[in-house]
């Protein structure tokens, strides 16, 4: 139960989004993003969760002919991350992302964590070291990987990899970190490890994770919000979500009679 | 749809004997097609054998030390190759140093940072045309652009450049086709930890299409090295008993450059000379010449293949 409402750490407002064929993926979206806290986006396939997600980091940048129209502000420091004046790396400096798939590099396990440092020009040995054990204590790989950080990430299995994704997207010390169905392609002990890790994770940034898999989203997040047809449903606190939604489409997805 | 499985189900089960020798007429198809494309593969290869172990019958009496440490000769069983190959080697050098940097440049250029537009198109079009331009064409090129209008005679370096032309388009294109196996994902993941472009062109799609690129580099390059209708289009000398410069001297500063402006021969041109004697001896140079350029083709390829193997081994996509 929550009780104090809790800081804000970022909000959309009237986010619109448009692919460069003209479909528009995102509809007037308006949500809120609490410090601290897991909010969870549900909704079937197609509804524009991930595309969502996508914006935080302008990940939509990368291809030609995206557009947003509306804002995404950032707290404390109010910056509209969507304005065309702020540069996608710095937003992505700020915000990490954990995928799908595990997508670590074809290059050692030590590599893979310290390349975000890298990337910032951090030269110093120690300090890079420093960061890429604490990394990994931080998504729990250290204990399995401590001993072979040179060997190529390829040798260590789905969940461990994922694991090590996280562990990359922590090294640079983000404010929020974004989750695409980060277990979709785990198996249950897997998934059980990575859901562990994100209760903890909460306690030093914030997390916004997209998920197919509605008790997913009933165990770890604070606040869900139900996207239908590029549209924000419902957006409340988990408990009151899953046991009083105030909309019947929620309901009925949420139950399974649709989706 | 239930019901018309279940007739299927059973009409197996009626007609065991029926669908079993339907299954042995439709395997027969298979035996049929995997021995026709085992003959057309064998008529390819032999022929290449065939032409092979013909050129080492008769080129057999040249296969010593000599024939690759003497200059051409009047006398056929005096002649060596020693021009020849180094003349290869030094224009293949200049061909490498121009082909390489430039072509992965232009390729990585065109597939991560030109806008996608017509004008893109319209020069990918032009760039896979480019490769298949008959290599006399780029001789012409050559001729008129480095000979004459650069000034650069008819030397090792005009000779390089032009074989680096030739050979560019091939590297273009092969880096293209090896940045384009690199997974979105990984593109996405460098891009998400805050890295610029050049940051993921250096660190990543470099790093992980090395493979494809050298075996385009080795494949462009093993085509070049038997090319002969550019360099004698260039003027190419097919006597020569002398070598050039070395490009490496005993003071300083240790490195010169004479030798891009010296005459030269190569190996095909040598063959090509050598086979257009009337004396039946000098054939035997030719043939034995001939054995040794399919050698290092061979060579040549094999390494592209081991060394592809070798970068591939560590990544799995």
């Amino acid at each position: 139960m929550i009780n104090a409402t809790p800081a804000l750490k970022a909000e959309s407002r009237d986010l619109n989004f448009f692919y460069s064929n003209g479909n528009q993926a995102l509809k007037s979206v308006n949500m809120p993003l609490y410090e601290n806290k897991i909010t969870a986006l549900i909704g079937p396939s197609g509804c524009g969760k991930s595309t969502f997600l996508r914006c935080f980091n302008r990940m939509h940048d990368l291809y030609p002919g995206n557009k947003y129209e509306g804002k995404i502000v950032m707290h404390p420091d109010n910056t509209n991350i969507l304005e065309a004046g702020v540069d996608p790396i710095e937003v992505r400096m700020r915000i990490s992302m954990v995928f799908q798939k595990p997508n670590p590099f074809p290059k050692s396990i030590f590599e893979n964590v310290a390349y975000g440092l890298r990337v910032r020009g951090e030269k110093n040995k120690r300090t890079v070291a420093d960061k890429v054990e604490e990394a990994l204590k931080g998504a729990a790989l250290w204990n399995e990987v401590k001993d072979r950080q040179q060997d190529l990430a390829f040798n260590l299995s789905g969940g461990q990899q994922q694991r090590l994704c996280i562990a990359r997207a922590l090294a640079t010390d983000p404010e929020i970190m974004l989750f695409d169905e980060p277990t979709s392609a785990l198996d249950p002990i897997a998934t059980a490890n990575i859901e562990e890790l994100m209760s903890e994770l909460k306690s030093k940034l914030t997390i916004l994770v997209v998920t197919h898999n509605m008790q997913q989203a009933a165990r770890v997040s604070d606040y869900t919000a139900y996207m239908y047809l590029g549209e924000m449903m419902e957006y409340g606190d988990t408990d009151t979500i899953f046991t009083r939604p105030t909309r019947k489409e929620t309901e009925d997805y949420i139950t399974g009679k649709f989706g | 749809m239930t019901t018309e499985t279940l007739k299927t189900k059973a009409s197996v089960l009626e007609n065991l004997v029926a669908v079993r020798a339907m299954i042995r007429r439709h395997k027969r198809n298979d035996v049929i097609f995997a021995a026709i494309g085992l003959i057309a593969l064998m008529l390819g290869l032999l022929t290449l054998l065939t032409l092979f172990i013909d050129l080492v019958m008769d080129g057999y009496p040249r296969f010593n030390l000599e024939f690759f440490s003497n200059f051409p000769s009047r006398r056929a069983a005096n002649a060596g190759l020693l021009s020849a190959w180094v003349g290869s080697l030094l224009v293949m050098a200049v061909t490498f140093l121009t082909a390489v940097p430039m072509g992965v440049a232009a390729g990585l250029y065109l597939e991560e940072y030109a806008p996608k537009n017509w004008f893109s198109d319209l020069i990918e079009i032009n760039v896979s045309n480019l490769a298949g331009v008959p290599s006399i064409i780029y001789g012409l090129l050559a001729l008129g652009l480095f000979v004459y209008g650069l000034g650069l005679g008819e030397s090792i370096l005009t000779a390089g450049l032009t074989l680096g032309l030739l050979t560019l388009p091939v590297v273009i294109v092969s880096t293209r086709e090896a940045i384009r196996g690199i997974p979105v994902a990984i593109r996405e993941a460098a891009y998400a930890v805050g890295a610029t472009k050049w940051q993921v062109v250096k660190d990543h799609v470099v790093k992980y299409s090395q493979g494809g690129i050298l075996t385009g580099v080795i494949i462009g390059m093993s085509r070049a090295i038997g090319e002969t209708a550019p360099i004698i289009t260039i003027g190419a000398l097919t006597f020569i008993a002398f070598l050039p410069p070395a490009p490496i001297t005993e003071v300083a500063p240790f490195i010169n450059f004479e030798w891009l402006s010296s005459g030269f021969t190569v190996l095909p041109i040598q063959m090509f000379n050598w086979l257009s004697r009337p004396d039946h001896a000098f054939h035997t140079n030719a043939a034995a010449t001939g054995a040794i350029i399919i050698l290092l083709t061979l060579l040549m390829n094999g390494t592209a293949i081991y060394l592809r193997y070798q970068i591939r081994k560590n990544i799995k996509w």
